[in-house]
């Protein structure tokens, strides 16, 4: 596959470079995954069968983005369109014969698994962005912003029609983000800021009855202090009695006393900040800094606009989640299902999150072969 | 790499990418430390705060269920009240062994299997730290009994509550309707969010169609907590708005004198205001008692009323569908003068039944010897069948079917009560539909006498009446008048809906029928003379009908009343209003197997008009607004 095979790696960094694996990138992912295991032991009311269950999944997306890694950048630049294309097909299928399950049409039942194609976008839309991007004059004229807004545009709202509004505004910040990197003209930007803000109105009003719900739960609480409402106010107070310090691992009184509904999904952050308190808090920021920072880095070194775009975008993505989840758990941000990545119990999310690292180590380490 | 692309400038790229990618960083640091200031916020500033919500306090969100709206009468009289009650509760996360304590409170209070049942059906869908509710409505003495022991039972708590009550009871019951323990398929057509902490939904009659006004909504308190449940103090509180209360058009008064009139007979008294469409009584009988429903009627006492023949819980009037019998001939009497095929004077040989041409099949009427020579007026005061047959000829299926349809017949009226029937007005186009089948002119003849295909509803008969007395203006029925604003205690009226106006080619017409009608009463020899024309201080017009349960075979008359056994007797009707120059009220009486319809449901409508006229209500129809 590659072309210093006949070199057999002798030193730990030759031996890096022949798997290609980024030192850097791999250790703080496996930092963050390991605390991961830790908070969801304590957050799952210490059952075991949680952990196992997630470090199978780990261990499988960590497989899946090392195998990635082994492709060259090249293949996922011809693979883009086509994969992009798929996603759409699939998309358009999930509307046509999808499973429903709780009011949704997000399934597509494979006979074996039961996948989300929209999960898959998250990948597609940006790759197939800065696919589109590489051989185009940047910055862009206005002809390449319409074609690269109708790739997002596309399955935004064949997602959004399922109705999943926190997985369609994900691929929309991915797809956003490439075409950010493009060079996308300050005063576009700004432009689409104000009409974004304009259209929030009609947004409101094509919303589904849940959807609004909790919107306005998010601007008032005490609207439904039982239902929404309530897991805010009591991830809250997990986090406020945190302290600097925290209860301690396994010391969360609101999570094992139940007042903390999912807290080993969506508002696992919750437990975290109540039982390690504000330094472990900073600890966890930091990482995912580390890990976004990474990413841009390697996106600067990067030669190719297709790689770059690609490298850029995803690691901007990730910092997204990062944001919206932590946002939400702690009162900033309405209530949307976006995890905590790498913490949060889950499957395919987390999957694709790993194998989208694998495609910054890819890009990275075939690039010093490249230049050569 | 791209060297086809003459414009692409790889240096200027790098340098913009590099621009763009710093700026990235900056939106990043910016929004991490929004981040951190949050965080920053909740666990250092408001940290004491927060702690003491999360530590040995614990914080409690209390649904607290709002007041239902009352219903009155039209003149303030409650026919659905609220009334104190008490429940005892049970905080599972608080006891240790549900089972040993429930064993002792069972020695304190009755506990039946049924509630200690029903208890751990709803402790598996409850969050543990919330109350469940083991017993309702505890005597005061039980109360008591609890209130001494209460140190021995830690999260078990005596609950104060409202609970409904109908002070009218049976007289009222498919009128007001009743309410009961909310189901999974009632939370169907309801905000489920507004039913948190709600025992109660409608169930039927006005308490079920009007639901979402007299319930209200709900409020919530959040209180802090000891270790054994009990709150401590209140944090935070959003008060409950309490239902709107409802005035009816109904007067009570009117409505037990319609109840004790139709004494121990099954049916129906529909009364109606024929200037607004309010109805001012509507009876079913036999009845039930409506309370028994509001805490959960006991398998026994349910079983009783779904397996009585007499079906009290069925609404005869608005579910019952019987044959009007004579008292549409008025309507068809009409219909033959609008459309020029009799007039009034014109005189009808009635000799006691007609055949039709090639059938020896006798189409007979009431009365076996006939009434001789007879004109409109007679044929409706005497109930010629004879006449109307031989009208009914005339006039054709499709013209019977047009007037009927105009008087609101076979179709709901759309009153404001649940689950009314429309009744069957047929006509060519129904029967094709439902037999299948051509219309043969034999079923002309019993529709137009009433019988045959055709039924109609107490209530519709109610609201033909109103329309002849008002000589085709009308309003739809209705029993809403006004209701009261929980907030700010104001009172607005509901506005009647007028029906289409019955226009008549010639309005004289209407004189000739209501004179008919008049005559059924005034007249020696109409129907209803003896049995309600005596010691009239008012006007009145009405009309009988009978309707048949069995048919009667070929030769036979009908026979004595008192030979038939009750269940295949006549239904008997009378429709009546008064006074006729200015009409205050129309009323529809059916009793089901009653007999003679003169006789037997003409005074029942006499005993209504008689007491709604010597107790005019306290607030006239007229103050209602804008009409």
């Amino acid at each position: 596959m590659s072309t210093n095979a006949t070199n057999a790696p002798s030193t730990l960094s030759e031996w890096l470079v022949y798997w290609r694996i980024d030192l850097q990138l791999l250790v703080a992912l496996a930092c963050c995954a390991a605390l991961g295991l830790f908070v969801l032991y304590s957050a799952s009311g210490q059952s075991s069968t949680v952990v196992i269950n997630q470090s199978i999944r780990l261990g499988i997306g960590l497989l899946g983005m090392l195998l990635v890694a082994q492709i060259p950048p090249e293949w996922f630049r011809v693979a883009a369109p086509w994969v992009f294309g798929f996603g759409v097909f699939l998309l358009v299928l999930v509307v046509v014969l999808g499973d429903t399950a709780m009011g949704a049409r997000r399934w597509l039942d494979l006979g074996v698994v039961r996948f989300q194609p929209s999960e898959l976008m998250k990948l597609a839309a940006p790759l197939a962005v800065a696919a589109y991007f590489r051989d185009r004059s940047l910055p862009p004229n206005l002809r390449d912003i319409g074609v690269g807004a109708l790739l997002i545009a596309v399955p935004v709202l064949l997602v959004a029609d399922q109705p999943d509004l926190g997985t369609a505004l994900l691929i929309a910040a991915a797809g956003s983000f490439a075409l950010y990197f493009a060079g996308l003209r300050w005063r576009i930007i700004l432009l689409l800021i104000i009409a974004a803000a304009a259209a929030a109105p009609a947004l409101w009003f094509n919303m589904h009855e849940y959807q609004q719900e909790r919107v306005l739960t998010f601007l008032n609480p005490a609207r439904d202090p039982t239902g929404a409402g309530y897991h805010i106010s009591q991830s809250k107070i997990a986090i406020g009695s945190g302290g600097l310090f925290g209860k301690g691992w396994l010391n969360g009184s609101q999570a094992h006393l139940n007042f903390l509904p999912e807290s080993d999904t969506d508002f696992v952050f919750a437990v975290f900040a109540e039982e390690t308190g504000l330094f472990g808090v900073m600890a966890l920021l930091g990482l995912y800094c580390f890990i976004v920072g990474r990413g841009l880095y390697i996106a600067m070194k990067s030669q190719d606009t297709f790689q770059r775009l690609t490298a850029g975008s995803l690691s901007l993505t990730f910092f997204i989640y990062v944001f919206v989840n932590i946002g939400m758990v702690a009162g900033l941000l309405p209530v949307v299902g976006v995890p905590l990545p790498l913490i949060s119990y889950g499957g395919t999310s987390m999957v694709i999150l790993l194998i989208s690292f694998g495609i910054l180590m890819s890009i990275h380490t075939h690039r010093k072969l490249l230049a050569t | 790499m791209a060297a086809d692309n003459a414009i692409k400038n790889h240096a200027a790229e790098r340098r913009m990418f590099l621009l763009r990618t710093a700026v990235a960083g900056a939106g990043i640091a910016v929004l991490v430390g929004v981040l951190l200031f949050r965080v920053s916020y909740l666990q250092v500033l408001r940290h004491g705060y927060y702690e003491t919500r999360s530590q040995d306090n614990r914080m409690r969100v209390q649904v607290m269920p709002p007041v239902r709206g009352l219903i009155y009468d039209r003149n303030g009289v409650i026919l659905a009240d609220n009334l104190p009650a008490y429940r005892l509760e049970i905080v599972p996360e608080q006891v240790d062994d549900l089972d040993a304590t429930l064993d002792r409170l069972a020695k304190l209070i009755e506990i039946r299997k049924a509630d200690r049942d029903r208890f751990r059906e709803r402790v598996a869908k409850t969050p543990r730290f919330r109350g469940v509710p083991i017993r309702l409505n505890l005597s005061q003495r039980e109360v008591a009994r609890f209130e001494v022991n209460r140190g021995d039972f830690a999260g078990v708590e005596i609950r104060a509550g409202l609970t409904r009550h109908y002070p009218l009871g049976r007289v009222a019951a498919h009128l007001v309707g009743y309410v009961g323990g909310i189901t999974v398929q009632d939370l169907g057509r309801v905000d489920e969010k507004r039913y948190r902490g709600s025992n109660h939904i409608g169930k039927s009659g006005v308490e079920y169609s009007y639901e979402s006004r007299l319930h209200g909504d709900p409020g919530s308190r959040v209180v802090e907590t000891n270790a054994s449940g009990r709150a401590l103090r209140e944090l935070e509180m959003n008060r409950p708005t309490a239902g709107e209360s409802l005035y009816l058009t109904i007067d009570a008064r009117l409505q037990k004198a319609a109840f004790d009139a139709l004494g121990d007979q099954d049916g129906a008294v529909v009364a109606i205001d024929p200037n607004t469409g309010g109805l001012l009584a509507l009876v079913s009988k036999p009845s039930y008692d409506p309370d028994l429903f509001v805490d959960g009627i006991s398998h026994v006492n349910y079983k009783q009323l779904i397996t009585d023949p007499h079906k009290p819980l069925f609404n005869r009037a608005l579910q019952g569908q019987y044959p009007p019998g004579s008292t549409v001939k008025p309507v068809m009497a009409l219909a033959g003068l609008e459309t020029d095929q009799i007039e009034a004077e014109k005189q009808v040989w009635c000799p006691g039944f007609i055949t039709l041409p090639g059938s020896n099949h006798r189409y007979r009427d009431w009365k076996r010897s006939g009434h001789g020579w007879v004109d409109m007026l007679e044929a409706i005061f005497r109930s010629s069948d004879v006449y109307f047959y031989k009208l009914g000829l005339k006039l054709g299926i499709d013209n019977i079917h047009r007037y009927g349809e105009l008087f609101g017949l076979g179709a709901r009226t759309g009153v404001d009560l649940p689950r009314e029937n429309s009744g069957i007005m047929p006509s060519r186009a129904w029967k094709n539909g439902t037999r299948n089948q051509p219309w043969y002119p034999g079923e002309t003849l019993n529709t137009i006498i009433g019988q045959g295909f055709m039924t109609t509803t107490p209530l519709q008969l109610a609201q033909m009446t109103s329309l002849i007395a008002q000589r085709g203006a009308g309003y739809k029925p209705h029993v809403l008048r006004a209701w009261k604003n929980p907030v700010n205690g104001g009172v607005s009226q509901t506005e009647p809906t007028a029906l289409r106006p019955i226009a008549l080619n010639d309005p004289q017409h209407w004189d000739v029928v209501i004179k008919g009608m008049e005559e059924v009463i005034g007249n020696p020899r109409g129907t209803a003379y003896h049995y309600v024309g005596q010691n009239l201080d008012y006007t009145i017009a009405g009309k009988s009908g009978s309707a048949q349960v069995t048919k009667l075979a070929q030769n036979q008359a009908a026979p004595d009343i008192e030979d038939v056994e009750h269940q295949f007797r006549d239904h008997a009707l009378f429709i009546a209003f008064a006074p006729i120059e200015n009409p205050e009220i129309a009323v529809a009486v059916l009793v089901e197997h009653g007999g003679g319809g003169s006789s037997v449901a003409g005074p029942v409508a006499r005993k209504v008009i008689d007491a709604f006229r010597s107790q005019p209500p306290v607030l006239q129809a007229s103050t209602g607004s804008g009409r």
